[in-house]
């Protein structure tokens, strides 16, 4: 227990010490947190004793990477998807095939072993998802043609992780034995015949779709019913760890698995509730993934022999570059993109760690090695961020000022509303219809689940949320919207929303639902300039009605009513400075109605001879 | 330096590239204050107070509109029928405007020629702009010619860019120099 606190008071710490620093020289916090694993690292201050402990932690947060797909997923709803297949399909593998083959071709010009080669070309040929998509995010470049290029790529290398297992046993020289393998977890189907487990492979992916389309929905719908927030979190880990599980159990990446469930929630009401709430796991687990493959990195055998080591590090990185900028000048990316394309994706993967350990138990490669591989992917892993920082801070500045089309972004791949609906009763619905009707969508965020089912039949995008808090309107998109609208019914909450959006997202226009008058004051306090009360506009147009019914002139009463409306308003503003003082308060206020009222009776009585002289000529015979 | 006001009435204005094109050319000008009244109020209803404060604020007033069946659209009558009041800007103790200048700025989807006799409209633009003429002979104030944008349906950018120099010309002529267009006052 004492080790386990102090490894992650070691791990926590020079993680708030590093990250920060990097971010703050402009290196994104991939790089950051694995200098801050270096430093920790055996070879450095020794905090992480061996390389070994560190692949331990590497292997147990590569989770992180599972998460961060599922949550990639939920951006993603199958719709966009197959708007993607021929990315996936013909970009990424051309990636996958030409860059292997390059690699398998110079290993066999070494005079090395073709089974060695084989193993190793196709490790080498996946990129790291965890430090590709994680500075894409940063950059906030996941919506732009270089985002989904290299998310192409990417999820074709999930996919291609299926076939290079199956195929380094074959490599084997002498016949493993898969029970005793430590590394990856020996699935369950694995005594059945070939037939039986392509069966079982599509049976699980099957088992998914149908769980993501039926399971978790009322699921998760149970669970929010009871108000209980960690219940929820909780069941959104049970969806991520269950596919995980399944995943494993017939032998295909987890990732791969999330990734699906991801995209078919997309369209749930729980898909920004599920974000904001798997999103710090993720964070946290990538976070020390990193640092792990920072300190997993051997020195002592780069100082033994470094030349060898960095030039087979950089060879690597400009094979994988070069067929990447093939692409993308195939691809039409301008130089600028097509740079930061391909010099982001030419790490190795952090999945190659899985295959040498898989290629080592099998024989294929031998221990000294896999020492080496390890240390060139790692270093791959160091250099890519330094690479894209130097690309982005030298290089693009210069291509763009040549090519000013280059800074155009593509349209994101989750279009994200200007407009911000919390709460969609009877208010926000209304309010809703009205901006829909003029062709304007807002996300809409609503904590009742059986409205939420109720107005998603009618065709309406409700998301489960409380706008009370920070990740779930970070979400839904309060870092670019325009506008916020709280129509909650509940005072008090919406005081919380508007001291959030105060604090975390003060760009945003806050548009604010008031009970009544004193609701509005509190809300004037707290510096809203929107303050909507709900009964004033009704109010006022039934008392219009009265009057019409009474006799009076249709044209009259509105002009009346909508003065009525601005001095109600205007002495809102003035009465608010008196809110606290009872005495003062009331006088204020008994002045302000008399002064209403006397103006409107005399305007009524003496058909506005006194204070408006509209169409007036009274005055005008008087004169003559 | 005068100061120039431009009253602008559009109820659509966002499907206007005539006007969006004048009111560009002149927008952010010195001393140029342009009040778009179906934003202000697109409850026709029209303040009194702030109108009259603006109007007594300039110098030059622009009414400028496109026209609709011979006349401006209706928010621009609804104000000069509330803010031109008796006693302020006409009649016993209207002084208020006396001696500025004033005139009409219109757009016409009919060309310059069908407003004559021998012309579709049987008039000339002058004469429908009479009433807007009289107003201001009323208020004591100095009636300057029509600024008339014709054609608005077949007008090419070129045409339009030229039009929309030619009223930033006139306004910034206005402002700076002496003023040697003739003009209609009450003698």
């Amino acid at each position: 227990m004492n080790s386990f606190l102090l490894i992650a008071i070691i791990f926590i710490s020079a993680a708030i010490l590093f990250v920060p620093i990097a971010k703050k020289l402009g290196m994104g916090s991939v790089l950051g947190y694995l200098i801050a694993g270096i430093v920790i690292g055996p070879y450095l201050l020794g905090f992480i004793e061996s390389g070994d402990q560190g692949q331990d932690i590497m292997h147990t947060t590569e989770f992180g990477v599972v998460i961060m797909l599922f949550l990639i997923g939920l951006e993603l709803d199958p719709e966009n998807l197959w708007k993607m297949r021929d990315l996936i399909l013909r970009v990424g593998l051309f990636q996958v095939l030409v860059t292997s083959a390059l690699i398998f071709g110079f290993a066999i010009y070494l005079d090395i072993d073709w089974r060695i080669s084989l193993a190793v070309s196709l490790s080498m040929a996946l990129s790291s998802t965890a430090i590709v998509l994680s500075s894409l995010k940063e950059k906030g470049q996941l919506g732009s043609p270089v985002g989904k290029m290299s998310f192409g790529v990417l999820l074709m290398q999930d996919i291609a992780v299926i076939p290079i297992l199956a195929i380094i046993p074959l490599l084997a020289t002498v016949s493993g034995d898969l029970a005793a393998n430590s590394e990856v977890e020996a699935g369950l189907i694995d005594s059945l015949p070939t037939w039986a487990q392509t069966l079982s492979i599509f049976g699980a992916i099957g088992i998914i779709i149908l769980l993501g389309k039926y399971g978790f929905g009322p699921l998760l719908k149970w669970v929010s019913k009871s108000r209980l927030r960690e219940l929820f979190t909780a069941s959104a880990l049970l969806i991520v760890f269950g596919i995980s599980w399944l995943m494993q159990v017939v032998g295909l990446s987890p990732a791969l698995g999330a990734f699906i469930a991801g995209v078919i929630l997309a369209n749930s009401p729980y898909r920004h509730a599920l974000e904001s709430d798997l999103e710090p796991f993720k964070g946290l687990l990538l976070g020390v993934f990193f640092m792990a493959v920072g300190a997993t990195i051997n020195f002592n055998l780069i100082i033994a022999d470094p030349v060898t080591i960095i030039s087979i590090t950089l060879g690597i990185m400009l094979v994988k570059s070069l067929v990447l900028i093939l692409i993308g000048k195939l691809r039409k990316l301008s130089t600028g993109q097509n740079l930061s394309f391909a010099i982001g994706l030419s790490q190795v993967s952090e999945f190659s760690f899985v295959t040498y350990a898989f290629a080592l138990q099998f024989e294929v490669i031998d221990m000294s090695l896999s020492d080496q591989l390890m240390a060139i992917t790692a270093l791959t892993m160091t250099f890519t961020p330094l690479a894209s920082l130097a690309l982005d801070k030298f290089i693009i500045p210069k291509l763009e000022k040549e090519d000013p089309i280059t800074g155009k972004e593509d349209e994101v791949i989750h279009e994200k509303n200007q407009v911000i609906l919390l709460g969609f009763g009877n208010f926000g619905s209304t309010v809703g219809r009205f901006l829909r009707a003029n062709g304007v969508e807002c996300t809409i965020l609503d904590y009742d689940p059986d409205r939420i089912d109720f107005l998603r039949k009618m065709g309406f995008k409700v998301y489960f949320g409380d706008g009370s808090q920070v990740n779930v309107l970070k979400t839904a998109g309060a870092d670019e919207a325009k506008i916020l609208i709280s129509a909650i019914d509940t005072p008090s909450q919406t005081l919380q929303v508007i001291e959030i959006c105060k604090e975390h997202f003060p760009q945003l226009e806050v548009m604010v639902r008031a009970k009544n008058r004193y609701d509005a004051y509190e809300l004037m306090e707290n510096g809203v300039r929107n303050i909507y009360r709900e009964h004033l506009d009704t109010s006022v147009r039934m008392g219009e009605d009265v009057l019409r019914k009474m006799g009076f002139r249709a044209h009259t009463i509105h002009r009346l009513a909508a003065q009525f409306k601005k001095y109600d308003e205007d002495s809102l503003q003035i009465l608010v400075n008196f809110k606290n003082d009872e005495g003062e308060y009331i006088q204020n206020a008994k002045k302000h109605i008399e002064q209403q009222e006397n103006l409107l009776s005399g305007e009524l009585m003496k058909k506005f001879s006194l204070n408006d002289h509209a169409w007036d000529s009274d005055s005008l015979k008087e004169d003559s | 330096m005068r100061k120039v006001l431009i009253l602008f009435a559009h109820p659509k204005f966002e499907h206007s590239d005539v006007h969006s094109k004048l009111l560009a050319a002149v927008s952010g000008l010195e001393n140029v204050v342009v009040r778009d009244l179906y934003e202000l109020y697109p409850d026709f209803q029209v303040q009194v107070q702030p109108e009259q404060e603006a109007l007594f604020d300039s110098d030059v007033i622009i009414w400028q509109h496109p026209i609709y069946w011979y006349s401006c659209p209706p928010l621009m009558k609804q104000w000069i029928d509330l803010v031109l009041e008796y006693g302020w800007a006409y009649g016993k103790n209207g002084i208020y405007l006396k001696n500025k200048y004033i005139f009409n700025a219109v757009s016409s989807g009919g060309s310059a020629d069908v407003y004559s006799s021998e012309g579709r409209n049987r008039f000339s633009l002058e004469t429908f702009m009479r009433s807007f003429e009289q107003t201001a002979y009323l208020c004591n104030m100095r009636y300057l010619p029509v600024f008339h944008v014709a054609g608005t349906h077949k007008i090419d950018a070129i045409q339009l860019g030229r039009k929309a120099k030619e009223y930033r010309d006139l306004i910034l002529k206005l402002r700076d120099e002496e003023i040697t267009l003739p003009y209609i006052q009450k003698p």
